[in-house]
């Protein structure tokens, strides 16, 4: 189980790690000014100086890729903290409360999960308009009603166990059985899913910015980034490449960390 | 969605009248699909009352233009939004069943011609996703299945894994790199014949491969360590018909509830692959119905979607039967 032995899962640790210094501090990072323009070196394939070349205004790709971290993991993590909430929220009135209120927030989210979270993010963005912060509300409500059943089901699961009805006949009050016993022994598997979900919201909310519903200009995430390299992608490969490899590296990044948690549980 | 598959204990009791229970099951689910319906129909109608201000503006306002307040009576009178609530819904639902959306207000073209048009492209488009991710997937669930441990097998594991990590529009970019620019072997974008299809249907097709790959090989891992895998193999078969006649028919039933939301992945797949590949399709139509804020446009796709997502989802139920005859109507929620 320690660390050395398992190498996606220290790769996984690098990544992360990578991200977060990213994130924190680019202009540590970067080389150059995201947006510093260089007409000497225009359309500059990688090499020594530029590590992911340049692009058609001579700006360092490797500079923007580190400058959009931030914006792109805000929208991912923020989109998933949102179904986090509003699933915890709805699934733990539903499986708490049952009744009308159960059947109601239940066929609520039948009819969200008629649609692919793509989809219904693209329908959310239509109705709000496009900028980052819509992108990751409209992610984030596309993912919820996964995490509200979730959520509901450890309830009713939790309910019946004894100690819950132990709880319940020494006269604890219900708010503090649902505090106190149901929620810290719901939260594990509902944390393994929010990280699987955070590597879909990467996905999702990527492809929004790639389609023209994120960011405006000259604001950037890595969508917007593969989305401007597209006009050269017979010319420049690495415009296209590097903004999209650092998607998949965090997306891989979340599924690793997913599988290693699911693995230690059972 | 709605099925489950009964308790061993229950299935005796089932059995004296299995074949009219199978049919109430199929003509209740057949029945169920209705209110699914009636809700994509209301979801559809609520978007354009859900957009923050007024959507008669926002639709008017493209490129920056002042409408007139007599264009706007006239559309606000065009799309009935000048009539009671309720009066609206009704007429709505009026006119839709009978498949009228009304005129898309960038094209002034009756949305069911703008929408009848983009089906053709759309519908190839998923139906070579969806052979391919089938074909991938399970080809790629048996070969794993039939490795033994070692460097080869570990390619085999994660390669599902990366395929549902790319985005979309990464792998459209990549194969328009490889297979159109530098082999010349496909047309890089429009083309809406069998060449022009290649590319886009791998790349909507490559996700839901891997999903399936996933979980039919974890399916055939389980069904391998079953007795009746020990009897085949002791009758003397061999390692591919016992797994494919025995483990695989026994291991299916998780892919096939999988193929449900596996449609709905490709259409959505489908909205980023149409932008890059610059098909005609439903998703293109989709992006630019919301760019446009053209939301007549808009509610027939959502409506379109609905039917779509419960009819293949009502064969996904049916085709349930057929693979395992034990399944019966549960109770919803209780799956």
């Amino acid at each position: 189980m320690t660390l050395p032995r398992r190498p996606g899962l220290l790769l996984a640790v690098l990544t992360v790690l990578a991200l977060a210094v990213c994130v924190l501090m680019p202009d540590v990072v970067a080389p150059h000014p995201p947006d510093a323009i260089d007409p000497a070196a225009i359309l500059r394939p990688p090499g020594a100086g530029h590590l992911f070349g340049t692009d058609q205004l001579g700006r360092d790709l490797f500079s923007r890729v580190v400058h959009s971290a931030r914006a792109a993991l805000l929208v991912a993590v923020g989109a998933i903290a949102l179904s986090l909430a509003g699933g915890a929220v709805v699934g733990l009135a539903s499986g708490f409360a049952g009744g009308w209120l159960d059947g109601l927030f239940m066929r609520a989210a039948d009819v969200l999960l008629t649609f692919p979270p793509l989809l219904l993010a693209l329908g959310v963005v239509a109705v709000l308009g496009s900028s980052a912060t819509n992108v990751a509300v409209a992610v984030g409500f596309a993912n919820l009603a996964p995490f509200a059943r979730l959520v509901r089901a450890q309830v009713l699961h939790l309910r019946g166990r004894p100690y819950v009805h132990a709880a319940t006949l020494s006269g604890v009050s219900p708010p503090a059985i649902l505090f106190r016993h149901i929620v810290p022994n719901a939260a594990e598997p509902v944390v393994v899913v929010a990280l699987v979900s955070l590597g879909a919201a990467m996905l999702a909310s990527s492809s929004l910015s790639f389609l023209g519903f994120g960011p405006r200009p000259p604001a950037t995430d890595w969508g917007t980034l593969a989305a401007a390299g597209r006009d050269y992608l017979g010319s420049a490969w690495w415009l296209t490449t590097f903004p999209s490899l650092a998607v998949v590296v965090t997306v891989l990044a979340a599924t690793t960390f997913a599988r290693a948690l699911r693995k230690g549980r059972s | 969605m709605g099925s489950a598959v009964t308790a061993p204990g229950k299935r005796d009791s089932a059995f004296p009248n299995f074949r009219t229970r199978t049919w109430n099951y199929a003509a209740r689910r057949t029945l169920a699909i209705l209110p699914v319906v009636l809700a994509a129909l209301t979801v559809a109608f609520a978007v354009i009352h859900l957009v923050p201000g007024d959507p008669v503006q926002m639709m008017l306002s493209i490129g920056g233009s002042v409408p007139s307040p007599g264009q706007e009576q006239a559309l606000r009178h065009q799309l009935g939004l000048d009539q009671p609530l309720a009066q609206q819904y009704l007429s709505y639902l009026w006119h839709a069943v009978r498949g009228d959306f009304g005129r898309s207000i960038v094209t002034g073209e009756p949305v069911s011609q703008v929408i009848g048009a983009a089906i053709p492209a759309s519908a190839a488009l998923a139906g070579a996703g969806f052979g391919i991710a089938v074909v991938l997937g399970f080809a790629a669930a048996l070969l794993t299945t039939r490795l033994r441990p070692g460097p080869a097998r570990t390619v085999f594991d994660a390669l599902p894994v990366f395929a549902m990590s790319m985005p979309g529009y990464w792998v459209a970019i990549l194969l328009i790199q490889v297979f159109s620019f530098d082999l010349g072997l496909f047309p890089a974008t429009g083309g809406n014949g069998a060449a022009g299809l290649v590319l886009p249907a791998i790349t909507v097709a490559l996700p839901p491969a891997g999903v399936i790959a996933q979980v039919l090989a974890n399916a055939l891992e389980a069904a391998r360590l079953e007795p009746y895998v020990f009897t085949a193999q002791a009758k003397g078969a061999s390692p591919w018909r016992v797994l494919v006649r025995h483990a695989l028919r026994n291991a299916v039933v998780p892919t096939v509830t999988l193929l449900g939301t596996t449609v709905g992945n490709l259409l959505a797949a489908s909205v980023v692959a149409e932008t890059v590949f610059a098909r005609q399709g439903l998703g293109r139509l989709t992006v630019t119905a919301i760019t446009d804020h053209d939301f007549p446009v808009l509610q027939g796709i959502v409506v379109l979607l609905g039917v779509v997502y419960v009819l293949v989802n009502l064969v996904v139920d049916l085709l349930h039967l057929w693979v395992d005859p034990r399944v019966t109507m549960a109770r919803r929620g209780e799956r």
